[in-house]
Parts: C-alpha cells; sequence; structure tokens
C-alpha cells in the first residue's frame, strides 16, 4: 500500500509543502513528532517533522537539500510515496507554562503551527518569533499568526520585518517579559545560537534536533546524541531535548557524515530526472 | 553442504553454502536410526516430528516431508540455515555420539528448498472464530505466533514499523547467509493463511496502545532491537556504528548498491568490528564483501568465541583477521573515525558465564591501536523500550525484557510475548519456540 499526495505546493525559495494520505499517521500525530518517508524501492529513508496533520492528511515542509528532498519537490498531486511510518519520537511538553515563546528558523519554522496551537489550546500565551535570510525564505507566517498572541518576524538582510536575528529579538523579550518555556527549531547552528540567550535567564528551552536517521524507531543508533555527556537516540528518546545540555558541535559533525555520497546522489538525479515525464532509470 | 569457493564469494553477497542434491539428501536421510525415543525433536524448540520427516525423505516423498516440517515449523527454508543445529537436534542425535549426527539442518533446508521450487502448498486452516488478535513485530516470533493462531481460525493482524517484515530475518541476517528470496518466499507463506500485516505501523504511536488491548488477544514479539554501545571515549565519532545500523543499511537499505540505492554507508578501507557473537561474524564478512581490510576484536580466546563454529570458519576463509584477546579502550579521531585503541587481555578464573575472566594486561606492551576508519560494535542488544514502556501494568525485569510465564503470558491479562523482547537476545529458532509455546496458550485462552 501506497500513500497518496494530495496536495503539493512550493511556499517559498526551495522550500515545498506536501500533504499526504496516511490516517495512521495522521489520527495519531502530536506536536514535536516526525514521520520516516521512502519516496520509492531504491529509495532512502528520511526522517521529517509533522508539520500538520488533518483528518487523513498529514503535512510535511521542507527544503530541497539532497537528492531525497529534490526529489519530494517533483512529485504532484496524485503521485505516490511507498513507505510514510509514524508518528514517531515524542510530542513536545504541552502542559499550562504560562508564557511560551516559538521561535522558528528557516524550514524549521513549519514546525510551529502546530505547536503554537496545542500550547495555546492548553492555555499559555504564546509568542511566535520566525526568522530567515531574506523574504522570500519566510514561510507560514499567516498561518501561524492565527496561533501566536504576537508574532515577530525577522529576515537577516532586513527585506521584511526586523533587519536581524531571533535571538536579538528573544532577548529583548526575556529583559521585558516573564517567558516560561520555549521552543526553537531551526538548523542547528541556529538553535545552537539562539538557545545560548536563555542560559543567563534560566528558561526552559528545548529543541528539536535532526540527526541523520535510519529506521527511526530506536533500532539503529545513526541518530546517537549527546545530552548532559549522554547518549541518547534523538528517534526515541526525543526529537526534543533541553537545549542547554546539547552537545552541539557532535550533532553538526554528525549531521555531515556523508557529504560525498550526498552530493553523488544529487547529481545523478538531476542527470536522470526528466522534467517532462518523471524519474526515470536507465 | 558445499560452499562457494571464498575468492569468489566475497565479492558478492550470493548465498555461500549451496545445499544438498537430492540424492546425497536421501543418502544422508538413509543414516537416521529411527529411534523410539528421538533425541532429536527434544532438542528442537519448536519439536519438528524430524524421524517423521527423514523417513519420509528416505522414502523419495519430499512433499510428505514438507508437510510434516510444516506442522511445526512454518519458516523451515530459514530455520535451515541459521538454526545452531549443531547444539539442538544434531547435537542431541545418537549417531554423534561415535560418529557424525544426521545432518539435520541441511536436510530440513533441502526440503523447504525443494518445496518452494515445486510450489508450496499452504496448511489446513480451522473454521473461523470470530477472534481478533494482534502480533507486534513480525520477525522470527511475531511470524511463528501469527502462524499457528492463524491456523487456528483467528483474524489475525501483523503490525511491522519497517517498510519490510521480518525483522532480525531482513534487516540483521545478511543474504549471503539467508537469501532474502527465501524470507519473503515463507513470510508469504504465512501471509497466504489469511494473516494481515501492516507495515510502517509502530504500535504505541501509529496504534494507541488502548486500541491494541481491544484485540482479543495481543503476542508482543518486538525483538531486541536497541543496540548496546561500549561507553568508550569516541565512540559517537563519524565511522562508528552499531551492527545494527550496520547491516540495516545494507540489508535493508541496500547500501552496498549505493548509488543505485540511495542510503549510504561509509565505504571504510579498513573496519574494525567489535565482538565475537553470530552478529560479529555478519557485520565482519559484510565488510569484506564491501572490499575493506577487517579486524575482528574480542576480548576473549578464539576457542571462547559465542559465534557459530561454521560463521567463525566461514569468516577465516573469507580473510577476516581476528584479534582475540583483545579489548578497545578508545576510538581516536575527529570529526572521522582514523583508529581504536586496545588493550590486551588475558584469562584468569572462570567469571559468572562460567568461562575465563577476561583482565587487561598491566605495562605498555600491553597496549595496541589500529588504524581503520570503520567501526562497528557488535557486543549486544536489549529489548526495544518504545512500546512496551507505554503499557502501563506490564511487568518487566532489570533489562529492560518483558517478564512471561513459561506459556508466555504477561503481567497485562490476554496479552503475551515471546522471542527477544522476553528473553534477550537469542536465537531465530528460540524466539520461534517461544512464540509457539504463546500461540499455543492464547489458542487455549480463545476456546
Amino acid at each position: 500500500m501506497a500513500y497518496k499526495v494530495e496536495k503539493a505546493t512550493q511556499i517559498a525559495d526551495n522550500i515545498f509543502e506536501l500533504w499526504i494520505n496516511a490516517p495512521h499517521v495522521a489520527k495519531n500525530a502530536h506536536a514535536g513528532q516526525f514521520l520516516v518517508i521512502r519516496i520509492d524501492d531504491s529509495g532512502e529513508r528520511i526522517p521529517l517533522t509533522i508539520s500538520a496533520a488533518k483528518e487523513d492528511l498529514v503535512r510535511i515542509v521542507f527544503m530541497t537539500v539532497g537528492k531525497t528532498t529534490t526529489y519530494l519537490s517533483k512529485l504532484k498531486v496524485g503521485d505516490e510515496i511507498l513507505d510514510v511510518a509514524g508518528p514517531l519520537g515524542h510530542p513536545s511538553e504541552i502542559k499550562e507554562w504560562g508564557h511560551c515563546v516559538v521561535i522558528g528558523g528557516g524550514v524549521g519554522i513549519a514546525c510551529l503551527p502546530i505547536l503554537a496551537k496545542a500550547l495555546q489550546d492548553a492555555g499559555n500565551r504564546v509568542t511566535g518569533i520566525i526568522g530567515a535570510r531574506n523574504e522570500k525564505l519566510l514561510l507560514l507566517a499567516d498561518e501561524l499568526e492565527e496561533n501566536c498572541d504576537e508574532l515577530v518576524i525577522c529576515t537577516d538582510d532586513g527585506s521584511r520585518g526586523f533587519h536581524g536575528f531571533p535571538a536579538d529579538i528573544l532577548k529583548q523579550k526575556l529583559e521585558d517579559k516573564n517567558i516560561d518555556a520555549v521552543w526553537i527549531i531551526g538548523p542547528a547552528i541556529m538553535m545552537k545560537i539562539t538557545s545560548m540567550a536563555t542560559i543567563p535567564y534560566n528558561v526552559k528551552t528545548f529543541v528539536s534536533l535532526n540527526p541523520i536517521m535510519v529506521d527511526g524507531t530506536g533500532m539503529c543508533g545513526s541518530c546517537r546524541v549527546t545530552i548532559d555527556g549522554e547518549t541518547k537516540f534523538a528517534c526515541v528518546d526525543g526529537p526534543e531535548f533541553d537545549a542547554h545540555l546539547v552537545d552541539w558541535d557532535e550533532l553538526m559533525n554528525r549531521q555531515r557524515i556523508y557529504p560525498e555520497q550526498e552530493k553523488q546522489s544529487l547529481e545523478l538525479f538531476h542527470e536522470h530526472y526528466c522534467e517532462c515525464g518523471g524519474h526515470h532509470h536507465e | 553442504m558445499s560452499k562457494r569457493d571464498p575468492k569468489i564469494r566475497i565479492h558478492d553477497f550470493d548465498e555461500v553454502d549451496q545445499g544438498i542434491s537430492d540424492q546425497n539428501a536421501v543418502l544422508e536421510a538413509s543414516r537416521c536410526m529411527e529411534c523410539v525415543r528421538p533425541l532429536c525433536v527434544k532438542g528442537c524448540p519448536v519439536n519438528i516430528d524430524i524421524p517423521g520427516f527423514i523417513a519420509a525423505i528416505n522414502e523419495r516423498d519430499f512433499r510428505l516431508a514438507a508437510n510434516i516440517i510444516k506442522k511445526d515449523n512454518m519458516l523451515p527454508a530459514i530455520c535451515g540455515r541459521v538454526c545452531p543445529q549443531e547444539n539442538q537436534c544434531e547435537g542431541k542425535c545418537v549417531l554423534g555420539i561415535k560418529e557424525k549426527p544426521v545432518r539435520i539442518g541441511a536436510l530440513e533446508r533441502f526440503v523447504a528448498d525443494w518445496e518452494r521450487k515445486n510450489g508450496a502448498r499452504p496448511p489446513h486452516i480451522a473454521k473461523h472464530t470470530g477472534k481478533r488478535v494482534a502480533v507486534v513485530g513480525s520477525g522470527p516470533a511475531g511470524l511463528t505466533a501469527a502462524a499457528e493462531l492463524a491456523r487456528a481460525g483467528h483474524k489475525v493482524t501483523i503490525f511491522e514499523s519497517l517498510h519490510a517484515a521480518g525483522g532480525v530475518l531482513t534487516y540483521g541476517i545478511p543474504s549471503f547467509r539467508l537469501p532474502k528470496g527465501i524470507v519473503r518466499a515463507e513470510i508469504d507463506q504465512v501471509l497466504k493463511l489469511g494473516v494481515e500485516l501492516k507495515l510502517n505501523h509502530i504500535v504505541g504511536r501509529s496504534i494507541p496502545v488502548e486500541e491494541l488491548l481491544s484485540y482479543d488477544a495481543v503476542f508482543l514479539g518486538t525483538g531486541a532491537g536497541l543496540p548496546s554501545f561500549m561507553g568508550i571515549e569516541g565512540e559517537n565519532l563519524n565511522g562508528v556504528y552499531s551492527a545494527n545500523e550496520f547491516l540495516t543499511r545494507i540489508n535493508l537499505m541496500h547500501a552496498n548498491r549505493f548509488p543505485e540505492y540511495d542510503t549510504p554507508v561509509i565505504n571504510g578501507s579498513r573496519v574494525a568490528v567489535i565482538g565475537g557473537g553470530n552478529v560479529a561474524m555478519d557485520s565482519a564478512r559484510v565488510a569484506r564483501r564491501m572490499g575493506a581490510k577487517v579486524y575482528l576484536i574480542y576480548r576473549r580466546r578464539e576457542e571462547d568465541l559465542p559465534a557459530r563454529e561454521e560463521e567463525v570458519k566461514n569468516a577465516i576463509e573469507e580473510g577476516v583477521e581476528f584479534v582475540c584477546c583483545a579489548n578497545p579502550t578508545k576510538i581516536t579521531g575527529g570529526p572521522s573515525v582514523s583508529g581504536i585503541e586496545c588493550v590486551r587481555m588475558e584469562m584468569c578464573d572462570a567469571d559468572d558465564s562460567g568461562r575465563p575472566r577476561p583482565v587487561p594486561m598491566e605495562g605498555k606492551d600491553a597496549k595496541f591501536t589500529l588504524n581503520v576508519d570503520v567501526v562497528v560494535e557488535a557486543i549486544g542488544q536489549s529489548p526495544n523500550p518504545l512500546l512496551v514502556s507505554l503499557m502501563d501494568n506490564l511487568e518487566r525485569g532489570k533489562k529492560g525484557n518483558v517478564i512471561v510465564d513459561e506459556d508466555g503470558k504477561t503481567s497485562i491479562p490476554h496479552v503475551f510475548a515471546g522471542g527477544d523482547i522476553a528473553t534477550g537476545a537469542a536465537t531465530v529458532i528460540e524466539a520461534m519456540g517461544n512464540a509457539k509455546k504463546a500461540a499455543a496458550a492464547i489458542n487455549k485462552m480463545l476456546e
């Protein structure tokens, strides 16, 4: 049984959203969880955060980086994904925290609407801060606005909103207001730097880690990360962890295990992918 | 059993053992003493009627032989290949006292292969009972339980978290020891009994625990998937794999055929495999086939290796270099692996396991370093905690294993468990034996 693509849209530069018919995932998905997809028989298993779930459909949002995400971006309505497994990982710790700040960088912004909504539904006041290199990489701002009491938009180049980084806004908010919990989701380097801001204030800060995975069910250990000096598996112990306890350098190293293979795979895909008729093998 | 030339076989993943011919099978079967009280049957965890099927081979009625085996074992081509027969059926054979035991494993495999080539016929299924049974995990335990329960007439659904069924048979055991086509064919036989298979379903996540418990009976066969790591410095460097990851990348995801398949694996030119069990042998032999120089580092002596003797022999023939009485202390490099530091071990008095206790030697000669770019840790697995940690009231042991009675019954009424989730890492056939007992108990409960 394969899983049908019900909606496919490009939502920003190099960023795409797909709604996939996968009832077993959609019906049980919570904020903070992910799924694992494998597009076809020769495909790789890759984890993607669940960005939204509605009835039988689940949404993923991704930036084209390597072969699999590039291939995913070419899928059209009616195309099928061979395997969709999930939901996986622990849901976000949703409770009545008080004032929560959710921060998204780049494609990580896509994880925020479901999280902001869950936090609001649990009675929290939610501030959203989203950042991207430029306006063209910003996504889901309108959707997020609906689930935040306040939303601040930042761009590195000043093309929209605040000219600067989410960390700058976070620092201001930490000075001005009482913040009870912070979520930061984005590229590892952005999560590392942004989460430093909350250390002096001793505010509980969660990050969603995205190391390389294979099975996603605790079986292989590919996704191991060091948290407070202890080895954890991001797939079953996470993917969310206390930002202040993460060994960031190790995570970033482990995300770059296969640079040459990733490049080779993508180049081959571009050579063989035919814009008119889809993917074909020689 | 004839084996392929090591010089040739280390360049591919095709099966090493070639099986026996019709003639040799009949000849071997004729050696059976047809004991009145056959010890071989007692030695078999699923109690196959061994003298019965061997007698049928002797009569050249291979179809009958297959049917006799399948009464007790729906996975004979798998068991004929991976069972440690030398410690089980063959280990008990009275002929073994004075000469060689009957090669029961080879005969089982012969019959299964013969049947597959000549068209397998599904066994009889009892009238539908209207009861629903959930089986979690599609490895040897889950498949066996599912087959037994489906034959009793229950509606069985197997939930599998990966995209392929078979558990360790699929992701763990390499195809040169157990060809994937054979695993698929035997799984298909189980599915032909009317068993429903739901892939990509993680029970506890895709199916809430309450929904699982709504079945008339539940069998947990989620295996021992959680890999152990040594806890030494440098373990999270790029190039250090658990055996599970290394084998999964290759057996399940075909990383040996990258970039035809998308999943990569570091193509190490020098690989250290740590451990001495069957999983370590599999990892070392896979690494050889990827073209690497392979060291197998084991802390005890070669004669203490827990792997099957046959697999050790295969590994040696294929050029795996054994570094025994050595224990890794540190993996060096950064960000990728560049070497592994070890200390030589000497054997002292027997420890709890009855084997000599290895103790690190002292002095500067005791330390040595191997230059390697990949390290594979094959030092064991523990029960996968994902589902069982979500089940309140499920009594578990210190190592995370589910506690069961001799029928496989857990502390939750109508929930049974078997295989590695209950026993910790063991053999395929032991898992099947547990599953058969649990299935029998479930059948009794549902009567």
